[in-house]
């Protein structure tokens, strides 16, 4: 702590000894940020429903009823009403509170695995930029100024409408397309760091390139990634919802959240929880996952709160 | 400033040529684009049909310099499915767009530097709460689930508002607020940092030690500077706006480039599909290169390094 005052040398002084440990001060700030906190139980809920969703789940996801169909959720009035269904059913009879939670592990698995494909990209050439500096800086630059003129969600869709869409196509075009917040935030990490004494004290020991970055650069800025990570997460899994509700991405009869919304698009007039629920749920998980996000940069950098 | 603005107006063109490769090669994403655009049943002579209609039988860097000199002229190539110009089309259905992005932008403006300004006045205060509330929730909403709550509150259940088309301007109100409320945490946070910075700054002080009103100290001195990246993001966020409002426009059925965009993805139009990824990506650039000159203009540190 700065404050501390050496009045004689070798003897404490009161602040320093009331000083608790670093450790505690950690744990002081992750307990006391109350938007980690729940950020971080939510997210961690909605994990474990997408892991154990084959044992929680009252029914399939893909099993149509359509004697079934059309139950409102049990806070509504109405004959139909039946705790066999908390959350109803769709137009098709199929189980929402199943395909609620099916879909959890949808928004998740793509969430996750674009970003770490945009992480990859975006960190290579953010660092690069950043510790060769030069002519690697200006083309990391231009490339970094020709992904961001493209229209992601419009690149997207026709990419996915030209290649035929499926899992694996809609995790590798969101990947190839939001690196861009991952290059910028690492670049600049990687500025701050280059020029600190242990940097200078590795490349004198004659440590190679990659060595420096590996392990004196990454620790350093590992902070700052894990909280992009969290955000292009984020960014992800609403694009990924944006996708499916218009038809392009997760295709029937997958239970992704975006294509539920799109599937009930038509029944607003009547039966508008359809809507409601499957889009509360992407704005949860998405919230939980920022707030995850937010509370890390707090804690881990205070002075990057503005 | 000239030779910033060259060099600026230098790289701007670079970019702009790097994307019509990117856009052009789209085409070839899954391969033979003729036998892509072919259905199922096609036989061979029909996919050799579509071939030559849509000139894929040439050789691909003749097809490129071909579509990019017609690009520059302003001939965005052929829509086959609506038989009419790709360019006639678009520029039919842009203003509709610009109109939407204006509208957006400015409630964006209006709801986010008023917030930003107040919350950097008093830190951590009730006010402030209120902003991060409002920027950390319009950060997660999705956009289509906000625009069709909005949509089920406010046109159907109270009928306030109509829900499709553009016959008035009160048609506008929904979609715009939907597309704008995505860029307002941005702005938002952006805004409060720059008053931030500069209300701590010490002209600011000398201004309050002269004696000047402090609506004055704050309006004329500090947000005349704090605003300034304000005006280059709300430049960058009307860009991604115009490329976003693919969404907004599919759910109000509204008759612009991005309602269009969709229906071109949905047949497979492909030169339309080309020319509209083109046209939005020269317009943002355009937008980006017009906001760093602006800023340079303004602030004569930027022009130096």
């Amino acid at each position: 702590m700065a404050n501390v005052s050496i009045t004689r040398a070798g003897i404490p002084t009161a602040e320093e000894i009331l000083e608790p440990a670093p450790g505690a001060v950690l744990r002081r700030r992750i307990f006391g940020n109350t938007g980690l906190i729940i950020g971080a139980t939510v997210l961690l809920i909605i994990v474990l429903v997408a892991l154990f969703a084959d044992f929680i789940s009252p029914g399939d996801p893909y099993d149509q009823v359509l004697s079934r169909k059309l139950i409102p959720p049990i806070w509504h009035d109405g004959a139909k009403v039946t705790w066999d269904h908390p959350l109803g059913t769709d137009a098709l009879g199929r189980d929402y509170l199943t395909r609620l939670f099916y879909g959890a592990r949808i928004s998740l698995f793509i969430g996750f695995a674009a970003m770490i494909i945009s992480g990859i990209i975006g960190t290579t050439l953010g660092v690069m930029a950043g510790y060769f500096g030069g002519r690697v800086d200006m083309v990391v630059n231009f490339i970094l100024t020709t992904r961001l003129s493209l229209p992601v969600v419009l690149v997207a869709l026709a990419v996915v409408s030209l290649i035929g869409s499926s899992l694996t196509v809609v995790i590798w075009v969101l990947g190839l397309l939001i690196w861009d917040r991952f290059a910028v935030v690492m670049r600049s990490a990687t500025q701050q760091i280059r020029n600190l004494e242990f940097v200078s004290a590795a490349q004198a020991l004659g440590c190679s390139t990659p060595r420096i970055i590996l392990s004196e650069i990454m620790p350093n800025i590992a902070n700052h990634l894990i909280v992009v990570a969290t955000l292009e997460m984020a960014h992800a899994i609403l694009l990924e919802a944006a996708l499916s509700f218009l038809g392009l991405g997760v295709q029937p009869p997958e239970p992704s959240w975006g294509l539920m919304v799109a599937e009930a698009k038509g029944l607003i007039f009547f039966d508008a929880w359809l809507i409601g629920i499957p889009g509360a749920a992407i704005f949860i998980l998405v919230l939980a996952i920022n707030l995850l996000g937010d509370g890390i940069r707090d804690v881990t950098a205070p002075e990057n709160r503005n | 400033m000239l030779a910033y603005a060259l060099k600026r107006l230098g790289i701007a063109l670079l970019v702009a040529l790097t994307v019509s490769i990117i856009t052009f090669s789209m085409v070839y994403l899954p391969g033979d684009p003729a036998m892509a655009l072919a259905p199922e049943s096609a036989s061979q002579e029909d996919i050799e049909h579509i071939r030559r209609v849509y000139g894929f039988d040439r050789p691909i860097l003749v097809q490129y310099f071909d579509w990019l000199v017609n690009a520059v002229q302003g001939d965005f190539g052929h829509s086959h499915y609506l038989n009419e110009p790709a360019a006639n089309v678009i520029f039919d259905r842009l203003p509709t767009t610009m109109l939407l992005g204006a509208c957006a932008i400015t409630f964006a403006l209006l709801l986010s530097i008023p917030l930003g300004v107040l919350a950097a006045i008093r830190p951590n205060s009730i006010i402030d709460r209120i902003a991060l509330t409002i920027a950390v929730v319009g950060q997660a909403m999705p956009t289509f689930w906000f625009a069709l709550t909005m949509m089920l509150w406010f046109g159907i259940t109270w009928r306030l508002l109509p829900i499709t088309g553009t016959a008035s301007w009160k048609n506008f109100i929904m979609p715009a607020v939907a597309l704008g409320y995505y860029v307002t945490p941005g702005v938002m946070r952006l805004t409060r940092a720059g008053m931030l910075d500069v209300l701590a700054s010490d002209y600011i002080r000398t201004a309050r030690a002269k004696g000047l009103r402090p609506m004055r100290v704050l309006f004329k001195h500090a947000l005349r500077n704090a605003i300034l990246p304000v005006v280059s993001l709300a430049a960058v966020q009307f860009g991604f706006m115009l490329g976003g409002s693919i969404v907004i426009e599919t759910i109000f059925a509204i008759n612009g480039l991005g309602f269009l965009a969709w229906e071109s993805i949905q047949r497979a139009d492909l030169p339309m599909m080309q020319a509209i990824v083109l046209v939005l990506s020269v317009f943002y650039i355009a937008l980006t290169l017009l906001a760093d000159l602006l800023n340079a203009f303004l602030d004569p540190r930027i022009r130096v390094s």
